[in-house]
């Protein structure tokens, strides 16, 4: 029990701090290496609460895709960094009332909220126990079977997304010959060939 | 010396502050804006994935699921938006965003 409030408190302090680096540090390359740190340890948190898969996900799908692109994008963009951090402090005070009045309200909820007794009685798909079956198990006998929907939706999402950024990046080079199947296809002999009757001793 | 729901409450609920803080202090800068709205979605994630967890209800993951899914097409649509911007005006910066005189 001591060992899990150590990992906890290890866990969510990195986070926390890495999460402040994220916004506060100068150099964008620097901040997504600070959110893949917050990831890692949100990752940490998760396990620490059992949902194993989602920490895998998390560490798969964000730090191994997600941060990536970023890192990409950052590197690639020639961007003058310094010229944007222009009016830093002047957002700072109304940031800093925003955010400490949502930190208030936040905490203020989180010190006022019981669970009623109705709610654990009625828990819609109850976690199996870990002897029985492992949480990606138990994830798994869930989305494949309850919440199919929920996952083709997902999958319909991740696809909407794909074609987007695909349609919103690529762009056609002029003067680039590209092949065309259906000019290809559509040849015919009248239009592949020419015959000519050419005369002894005379050119065409 | 129990960690119990509160803890993770509390971590989400000061991830999120700092994503909201973020948006406000780097206004000029989209990239770390969307970094900032990956911290609300994690923190969103960290919140259901805490639930689920104290009240033995799986289906709080697998909304976290969905919404890992939806953090990640956003990812990728942002940043591809982000990159057409830059190719036609050479700048990322959130003032020069006015071309449709909005």
């Amino acid at each position: 029990m001591v060992l899990q409030a150590v990992f906890f408190y290890i866990f969510a302090g990195i986070c926390v701090a890495s999460a402040v680096m994220v916004i506060a540090s100068r150099n964008p390359v620097h901040s997504v290496l600070f959110l893949i740190l917050a990831f890692f340890n949100a990752a940490g948190l998760f396990i620490l609460l059992g949902a194993e898969f989602l920490a895998m996900l998390l560490v798969v799908v964000y730090v191994g895709a997600v941060m990536v692109l970023f890192l990409f994008v950052v590197m690639m963009l020639d961007v003058d960094f310094v010229e944007l951090r222009q009016g830093f402090l002047q957002y700072l005070p109304v940031g800093a009332l925003v955010g400490i009045i949502l930190l208030v309200e936040l905490l203020l909820g989180l010190g006022a909220w019981v669970i009623g007794p109705e709610v654990t009685a009625q828990v819609a798909t109850p976690t199996p126990a870990l002897s029985e079956a492992s949480n990606i198990q138990a994830l798994g006998e869930v989305i494949y079977t309850r919440y199919v929907y929920f996952f083709q939706v997902a999958g319909l999402v991740l696809l909407v997304a794909m074609v987007g950024a695909i349609v919103l990046t690529l762009r056609h080079k002029e003067g680039v010959r590209r092949q065309d199947v259906s000019a290809q296809v559509a040849r015919n002999k009248a239009t592949a060939i020419e015959v000519r009757k050419v005369e002894t001793g005379k050119g065409i | 010396m129990t960690i119990g729901l509160s803890h993770y409450l509390t971590v989400a609920a000061i991830l999120f502050t700092i994503g909201i803080f973020g948006i406000f202090l780097n206004r000029k800068n989209v990239i770390v804006i969307l970094m900032s709205i990956e911290l609300l979605l994690l923190a969103v994630n960290i919140n259901l994935v805490a639930f689920s967890s104290y009240l033995g209800d799986l289906v709080g993951q697998v909304f976290a699921l969905l919404v890992l899914t939806v953090a990640a097409a956003e990812a990728a649509i942002g940043l591809a938006i982000l990159v057409a911007f830059y190719r036609n005006r050479g700048s990322i910066a959130v003032e020069d965003v006015n071309m449709m005189k909005g």
